[in-house]
């Protein structure tokens, strides 16, 4: 039994080591759960509420935009979708199918929402359809039984009640873009659209309102278990424009086929009335989507209807700018209202010969008579002995090749040259050059817009900046009477003969536009006319009896003019570009006089009695006399 | 040999309420505890509710003490004898599942029998500790020092070992390996080749790598790092740490486990049931479940040391072995310290060819200790 013994000693001690062993190990265990549940707790715990609470966000309905008189430009539409929850059918084909029959889907269309199906976690609603009309939803209610998983929602879309008309003034929302997103987590909402282009963009974020949030209990697939907290966001703000529509329909009926845009503004306080580009597109487009064909078709258009021309199209303004010239060389003394200069048809420097548009010339003239005339001799002369940096100096106080207040994201600046830029540019600057910029080309290059705030400049001596924007929010927006804007510094004595030159060519015998005059009674426009080349005239063709009008159309000149009355007491200014439209008289010169009637028989910035919430808290403003 | 020891070996055979008597009630106390444990644990994985876990969970724990009694009167001399034929059935059904077996998350291990299914593997590992204890009942500790008696047994680890990684299931794999080790290292076997055989585990465990499966490889790698892949196959860990660190010392109470019961915790009602159990009850209550496991641990350990033939300690020893390693790869797998395994927390989670496996190994637990001082008359002078 010795054996025996040594036998039972040894598997005693063996067990004992065993327990021992199993012991310690289970004692680590333990060890092991303190860390995890007391020591790191406090982190696991964090981690337990996010994994447990899941925030989402509420979208805000987005601000709606009115024009001066409370008529509503941009504003939301339910928009009836059709959703598919997948984990509510037990086949999404035949739900799918069934569907279909009612209404039609497309087979590329059956494929996104196949993808999205498969891609998302199967209690996330795809969007079957969205848009849908009355008869399509009443027919899906009906039907209701035959689609399992089929529901129905209603969202908001934008909508343009104005479609093309204001295109480029609102601009237009889309989706957001993978980098929005990044940017800003509200953009995940579902449906969520942001402002792109125009107004839209200019006051996204007004507009956007503040998205509210919900708290949610969400168990480990996602799934909601019930709603915990709720934060109601903050509707966008409604934005009140300055935009007549009712005006802006009739300057875009006026200009008609034409590659054309016309600026409107209340010049005394720069409220822009109407801001018209044609041909236009429907916004509401880029809501849903843009087509491949639909893109191609506007972006290879010759007319540019996706480019805002009023306030991004760049033109050489021509003889427009010849107010500008004259007031550059009054205020530095090179000429006085009264000198007069002979104009023989040509200018000669050096061993260039410059030309006056009149072949003959028009002798003697002084500032007003150059003017009317719109003689490019004297200009060339005046601008010689002024200098370019002067007239640069004075066409940036005119608004011109400096940036405006304008609330468009895609407005342009354009360009007013100087003897530094183009030396910058590594040239010289010639005294050629000085001489074509007197007649407004070279490389001169503006914005209708700005020729418009020119010409309201020019007619109330103040510094007037264009803006769209009277409220936000109810809130009524500074600049909208004539005293919050600057004087321009000019004396009264020379505006006042600049504006004299500017009647007579609208409305005295032989100046360039009488075709312009108002036939309104008691009330007198002044104007002035341009024409640029957009290719250079060859002494060849100028010999041989050039006519625009039989070149290609792309080659014909810019037909410009700029305006404003009534000639006495100035409200409204304006400016006409139309693009390859020959001559500024022929073609700009009717379409600004019957824009101009019909501003002022509709006189849009007078006092009235404003039926549109908008109107309410509108400020003071001054006392008119027509 | 003394007079004492004579008179009780002598005690040969005794009837029907002599061995209720000897049964240890205090130790079929603990276990009813820990099913309670259990039943407690399912109820609040069901939602607080007892359909559908935790109803059947205590109906299966009743059958399981039925069965466990039953065999805790069957003389342990039979069984001692049975232990070859259990052996060379485990290893039948074995073979079988792997020819026919019933395939479930990836792996051939299920095999349906009298309406359940079941895991081979797991009957296997008490056929061959009970294999092992007969092996050694008769060896000497002279003859343990002989490396050629040391062979079969060996070999009658290694196929079982085989076939269950073969499977694949290396978590019972390992847990069945390491039974085998601790029935070896109580018979005697000489400390310089325990030395020897870790060594050589350790040495080949990188080659074993190269043979795993993707899965399992998978583990391995998630579990060193799991915010690597936190919704694939290191969710479970990571969502398993997340819902202990809520539970903090006392817990959330109970049914008031968040992340258990908005089902960020898998299997909460099978591997991990002790996460949702201390989510609720925090740390202490972790602690005090752990120290239930261990008292039940130790307890196989002191019928082992109480009884007074080989073969009974043996197979006291195997299944005190089996039982701690359920409760360790389990609990130290919800705690991210060992790659995750599907291995259930025995008499806790929902799981009926386990329960069952594990009452039926503590049924020969409590007939080892029921007949303690039994005489193996014909091994006697074996030795």
């Amino acid at each position: 039994m010795k054996r025996e013994a040594k036998r039972t000693g040894v598997f005693t001690r063996r067990a004992l080591v065993l327990a021992a062993a199993q012991m310690g190990a289970l004692g680590l265990l333990g060890t092991k759960l303190y860390q995890v549940q007391v020591v790191e707790g406090g982190r696991y715990a964090t981690l337990a509420q996010t994994n447990r609470v899941s925030t989402r966000l509420i979208a805000a309905p987005r601000g709606r935009l009115f024009d001066r008189f409370g008529e509503t430009i941009a504003g939301n539409r339910s928009n009836w979708r059709v959703l598919l929850v997948a984990e509510q059918t037990e086949d999404v084909d035949a739900t799918l199918d069934n569907f279909s029959r009612l209404v039609p889907l497309a087979d590329h269309e059956r494929a996104r929402i196949e993808r999205e199906v498969r891609r998302h976690r199967r209690f996330i609603p795809v969007v079957v359809r969205e848009f849908l009309d009355w008869d399509d939803m009443a027919r899906i209610e009906v039907n209701a039984p035959d689609l399992p998983g089929i529901l129905v929602d209603v969202g908001t879309t934008r909508l343009y009640p104005f479609g093309s008309l204001l295109a480029h003034v609102v601009g237009y929302v889309a989706p957001p873009s993978e980098a929005d997103v990044a940017e800003d987590p509200i953009m995940a909402l579902p449906g969520l659209r942001i402002g792109r282009a125009g107004l839209e963009k200019h006051h996204d974020l007004a507009l956007r309102g503040r998205a509210g949030t919900m708290e949610l209990e969400v168990n480990a697939v996602g799934r909601v278990i019930r709603e915990l907290d709720r934060q109601e966001g903050r509707p966008g703000e409604d934005i009140g424009l300055t935009i007549d529509t009712e005006l802006q329909k009739s300057v875009l009926d006026r200009l008609g086929e034409e590659s054309a845009s016309a600026v409107v503004l209340d010049c005394r306080n720069g409220e822009v009335l109407a801001m018209a580009t044609n041909p236009s597109f429907d916004p509401s487009v880029f809501n849903s989507g843009v087509s491949q064909a639909q893109w191609v078709e506007w972006t290879s258009n010759r007319r540019a209807p996706l480019i805002n021309k009023a306030a991004a199209g760049l033109y050489a303004p021509g003889s427009t700018f010849k107010m500008v010239v004259a007031l550059a060389g009054l205020e530095a003394q090179a000429i006085s209202q009264s000198e007069r200069l002979n104009c023989p048809g040509y200018l000669d420097l050096g061993d260039t010969r410059f030309h006056c548009w009149r072949k003959g010339g028009h002798g003697m003239l002084d500032l007003r008579g150059a003017l009317k005339n719109s003689c490019d001799v004297y200009f060339y002369e005046v601008a010689r002995r002024t200098g370019i940096d002067r007239i640069a100096a004075m066409s940036n106080r005119f608004g011109l090749g400096v940036k405006l207040d304008i609330e468009l994201p895609g407005a342009r600046t354009g360009l007013v040259p100087t003897r530094g830029w183009r030396i910058a540019q590594g040239h010289a600057w010639n005294i050629g050059d000085t001489v074509v910029h007197g007649i407004g080309q070279g490389f001169l290059q503006l914005t209708p817009l700005s020729l418009a705030v020119m010409a309201a400049r020019l007619a109330t001596g103040r510094a007037v900046q264009p803006h769209l924007t009277r409220l936000v929010g109810g809130e009524p927006q500074p600049g909208a009477a004539a005293g919050d804007w600057p004087p321009l510094g000019l004396p009264e004595f020379d505006l006042h003969a600049v504006r004299e030159g500017m009647w007579q060519v609208v409305n005295e015998p032989g100046g360039t536009a009488p075709i312009a005059r108002l036939t309104l009674p008691g009330v007198q426009m002044a104007g002035k006319t341009g024409s640029t080349q957009v290719r250079r005239v060859s002494r060849d063709q100028r010999e041989h009896g050039f006519k625009s009008e039989t070149l290609p159309w792309e080659f014909r000149p810019h037909a410009l003019f700029v305006a404003f009355a009534p000639y006495d007491a100035p409200r409204y200014a304006l400016s006409v570009v139309v693009e390859h439209g020959n001559a500024g008289a022929a073609t700009a010169g009717p379409l600004a006089r019957d824009i101009m009637t019909d501003v002022l028989v509709r006189d849009p910035a007078a006092p009235r009695e404003q039926p549109q919430r908008v109107a309410d808290d509108a400020p003071p403003r001054p006392e008119e006399t027509r | 040999m003394s007079l004492l020891d004579r008179r009780l070996i002598r005690e040969t055979s005794f009837g029907l309420t002599r061995k209720l008597w000897r049964v240890s009630w205090t130790y079929v106390l603990l276990l009813c505890v820990l099913a309670g444990v259990g039943y407690a644990a399912l109820y609040s994985a069901g939602g607080g509710s007892a359909d559908p876990y935790a109803s059947r969970h205590i109906l299966r724990f009743g059958f399981g003490l039925a069965l466990m009694l039953s065999i805790a009167l069957v003389d342990i001399r039979f069984i001692a004898r049975l232990s070859w034929v259990a052996y060379a059935g485990g290893v039948t059904l074995l073979v079988l599942v792997l020819r026919m077996g019933h395939v479930g998350k990836g792996a051939q291990r299920w095999i349906d029998l009298a309406g359940m299914q079941w895991q081979p593997s797991e009957l296997m590992k008490i056929a061959l500790v009970m294999a092992l204890a007969s092996w050694f009942h008769r060896a000497s500790w002279e003859r343990m020092g002989n490396p050629l008696f040391l062979l079969p047994p060996l070999l009658a680890v290694a196929v079982p070992v085989g076939l269950i990684l073969k499977e694949p299931n290396l978590g019972t794999a390992v847990i069945t390996a390491s039974v085998g080790a601790a029935v070896f290292l109580a018979a005697g076997i000489r400390w310089w080749k325990v030395g020897l055989a870790t060594a050589g585990i350790g040495l080949a465990a990188p080659v074993a790598y190269g043979q795993l499966h993707d899965y399992q490889r998978a583990r391995i790698t998630t579990f060193f790092n799991p915010e690597n892949d936190p919704l694939g196959a290191g969710y479970n860990i990571i969502q398993s740490k997340i819902a202990l660190g809520s539970g903090g010392m006392w817990g959330r109470g109970y049914l008031q486990g968040t992340q258990a019961n908005l089902n960020f915790l898998p299997e909460k009602q099978t591997d991990f049931v002790f996460t949702m159990l201390a989510e609720e009850f925090g740390f202490a209550g972790g602690l005090a479940l752990l120290g239930l496991l261990a008292l039940i641990v130790l307890g196989a350990m002191a019928i082992a040391l109480r009884c007074r033939h080989q073969y009974g300690r043996l197979l006291a020893v195997g299944i005190a072995m089996n039982f701690f390693m359920y409760v360790f790869v389990n609990v130290a797998m919800v705690m991210g310290t060992i790659p995750v395994g599907g291995v259930p927390l025995p008499l806790v989670s929902h799981g009926g060819s386990a329960m069952i496996t594990v009452m039926v190994s503590f049924g020969l637990l409590m007939s080892v200790h029921v007949h303690r001082d039994v005489e193996f008359s014909d091994r006697r002078g074996d030795i």
